[in-house]
């Protein structure tokens, strides 16, 4: 009867939206957390959607961070009121992958529907992260990412580098920033988002460093956390000299917000952040011309860097829903795996294509010659053989592991910890998390 | 039996009376708590799809959890420093509001706005204003060979979050106060002036004792609010940070449950700092108010 009332409800509602041909359509519900210009590209795609086809309505909802976004949409599915479809970044792939009840595996609804699918029509990196042991893939690879540099060529002229040469390695970044900062072009050297992500996993992954045991949480619940090792700690002990030198600025916690304003005011010449940043930069970057590089490396640690790792989202269909809305979930999934809306998505945000055939389709139109740059990510996250540190990171209650890291990593900056107390009082306080999410899954 | 007593015949008329605000304390109050208490003793995964029954297991954790007992320590300096610095300013204000004249009006009505501010709003207010980059007071700090920079340093943060909390508080007792101070007797003060004691020894010797009643009541209200309402200013101004050091109850109540959906722990949480308050509410009834002269 509840469910009856529901969609009841919803019949409603799109018959109070739309104005044309409202009986027949069934709304699709899409939670997201693309704000900015990648959230009205993304809009774009659903309204796209809508026009290409008159029997179902996909109706975007921004919640907020992705944080913000998967709380909520966890909050609703305990009280019956969730969207169909959900985008979860990759840190909640643990936590979503464990709740088999909750979530309408995409594989599953591809068939049930009958839509094509095939899996090996994605880039290697992506279903290798977001697979279950069995090799299914469990959620619609929608917008991953993958870190890399921005710098700032002008300021690199102004302190007398060559603008069109980015620093490979750690030892450039610190050479390169003393001379800027030196030279006065510019007042720090770099800053990043994403300590969580770039600074200790993505460090881990390229120089073939286990974040955790068990294939870093791949193979199973009881895996232990284990980036307090040598490389990583030697990695934020740089940092902190690095910051009390001026070298180095701090962007803040989880994503950074500081960051990108700090790189688009020319405060710090360089920053690392998500290859998704690209539209912003560009976006933002009206006063000077910017670099792409892939991120550097400890050359004494490994000479060949490893793959950088996926981050991003994708696209989760939630239990509870109607036939109608599924199917709809179904077509609109279909649409957005084609070719050409992938490699608009990509070309436009940053984030990496998705599917093989978006990439080639990019290369046929001579986007990566045109664009300099714009295949520094996708050159990084293919590099090399993956290892299994170095295929992606997959652990329960991970957000709060993230606010752990960030947590200690405020600590050592301030003062009050060294790189190595911080990281081991990480991975005990991770390791506790990891034990309580083992038990409440363990049922 | 000289008064009036008013008796209704009816028997159920008194019930039905008081019947909506018992549902309301119901639905909103009792309702909520029972499910809090009953979710601190189980385990469930985020979904709710399964739990299981572990006693006193989270109540077990947060004892021994190191975290948890900073976190009463901070919550402890966090609740006197917002209710001393927002009472003293709020009396302060009052007193001196109250030998105004003829402007007296303008400026309760001046020092009344920011009560209406949302704690969210307060709490970016004060956010902007002490930005490390581009706020007026670190600029101004600056002058004084202070380096702010509340992002990293955790008494900074901690200051920033009792300035911003106690601000909107100012408002609300300086109402009160100066409410107070006019119902003091005029005879009395005259009566001392005349006796010869001076302004100062007027005021703590006559207008302080019999603003008694209005100093407990506001003491109480104070510790409440820096308890729990003062959620908003927090998150919207450090949200708990730099590594924990503006993470007061209520706001790991919310971290623990929202962001880190582990409901179990977050419910017991929220039952230890119910239980808290309760607890300091009844000791301020028995002992503070003994001392109280209506």
């Amino acid at each position: 009867m509840k469910n009856l009332n529901g969609v009841a409800g919803l019949a409603a509602l799109s018959l109070m939206l739309s104005t044309s041909a409202a009986f027949a359509q069934t709304e699709v519900t899409w939670w997201h957390a693309m704000g900015g210009e990648l959230g009205t590209k993304l809009e774009e795609i659903a309204a796209n959607f809508n026009a290409s086809q008159s029997d179902y309505v996909v109706t975007p909802v921004y919640k907020g961070t992705y944080a913000e976004t998967l709380t909520s949409a966890i909050a609703a599915f305990r009280a019956n009121e969730q969207p169909a479809i959900v985008q979860v970044f990759e840190v909640g792939t643990g936590t979503m992958m464990a709740a088999k009840g909750a979530v309408y595996p995409v594989y599953q609804l591809m068939a049930d529907q009958g839509e094509p699918w095939d899996p090996s029509g994605f880039l290697a990196p992506v279903t290798g992260y977001y697979s279950d042991p069995e090799g299914n893939i469990l959620s619609l690879p929608f917008n991953s990412s993958t870190p890399i540099l921005y710098y700032n060529k002008s300021v690199f002229e102004k302190a007398g580098l060559d603008p069109e040469v980015a620093p490979k390695t750690w030892a450039d970044v610190e050479a390169f920033s003393k001379q800027i900062v030196e030279s006065g072009a510019a007042t720090c050297g770099f800053t990043t988002g994403w300590v969580t992500w770039i600074q200790t996993e993505n460090l881990s992954a390229i120089h073939d460093q286990p974040f955790g045991t068990k294939e870093n949480g791949f193979a199973g619940f009881d895996t232990e956390f284990t980036f307090n090792g040598e490389v990583q700690a030697r990695h934020w002990n740089n940092l902190k000299a690095w910051s009390d030198a001026g070298l180095f600025k701090y962007g803040g916690p989880e994503g950074g917000a500081d960051a990108g304003p700090l790189f688009y005011t020319q405060e710090c010449a360089m920053v690392m952040n998500s290859s998704a940043s690209r539209a912003g930069v560009i976006n933002n970057a009206k006063d000077f011309e910017v670099g792409f590089a892939p991120l550097p490396y400890y050359d004494d640690v490994i000479a060949e860097p490893k793959n950088s790792i996926i981050g991003g989202a994708t696209l989760w269909v939630l239990n509870g829903k109607s036939t109608e809305e599924y199917a709809g979930a179904a077509k609109f999934f279909t649409y957005l795996s084609q070719p050409e809306v992938q490699a608009a998505w990509h070309q436009f945000t940053g984030y990496l294509p998705i599917t093989n055939a978006a990439y080639e389709l990019g290369q046929s139109q001579d986007y990566y010659a045109q664009n300099p740059g714009s295949d520094v990510a996708i050159n990084q996250i293919t590099r090399g053989t993956p290892t299994a540190n170095s295929k992606g990171v997959r652990f329960g209650n991970f957000t709060q592991v993230r606010n752990v890291v960030d947590e200690e990593f405020q600590a050592l900056l301030s003062g009050s910890k060294t790189a190595q107390e911080a990281l081991d009082s990480a991975v005990s306080r991770g390791n506790q998390l990891l034990r309580d999410f083992e038990a409440s899954n363990a049922q | 039996m000289e008064t009036k007593r008013t008796t209704f015949p009816s028997k159920t008329l008194p019930y039905a009376l008081v019947m909506p605000q018992l549902l309301i304390t119901l639905v909103f109050f009792i309702w909520p708590t029972w499910q809090a208490v009953q979710s601190s003793f189980l385990r469930e995964d985020p979904f709710g799809l399964a739990s299981t029954f572990v006693g006193l297991l989270h109540y077990q954790r947060l004892f021994q959890d190191p975290l948890y007992l900073d976190a009463i320590g901070r919550t402890a300096l966090f609740a006197v420093a917002v209710t001393v610095l927002s009472m003293g300013m709020g009396l302060l204000l009052a007193v001196a509001v109250s030998r105004l004249v003829r402007s007296a009006n303008a400026y309760s009505t001046l020092l009344l706005w920011p009560y209406a501010v949302a704690p969210v709003v307060a709490g970016i207010l004060w956010w902007f204003m002490f930005n490390s980059s581009s706020g007026i007071l670190p600029y101004m700090l600056s002058f004084f060979g202070v380096d702010w920079n509340h992002k990293l340093n955790g008494t900074q943060a901690m200051i920033l979050v009792i300035v911003a909390a106690s601000w909107k508080q100012v408002s609300y007792n300086f109402l009160f106060f100066l409410a107070g101070l006019q119902s003091v007797p005029q005879s009395l003060t005259e009566a001392a002036a005349i006796d010869g004691a001076g302004p100062v020894k007027r005021f703590f010797t006559i207008v302080l004792p019999l603003l008694s009643p209005t100093t407990f009541f506001l003491f109480i209200v104070n510790v409440n609010y820096t308890m729990f309402d003062t959620f908003g200013t927090i998150d919207a101004t450090t949200q708990g940070g730099p590594n924990q050091a503006t993470n007061i109850l209520v706001y790991k109540v919310y971290a623990d449950g929202f962001i880190g959906l582990n409901l179990g722990s977050s419910s017991a949480q929220s039952v230890v700092l119910m239980l808290f308050v309760i607890g300091l509410t009844f000791l301020q009834f028995r002992y503070v108010e003994r001392r109280v002269q209506y």
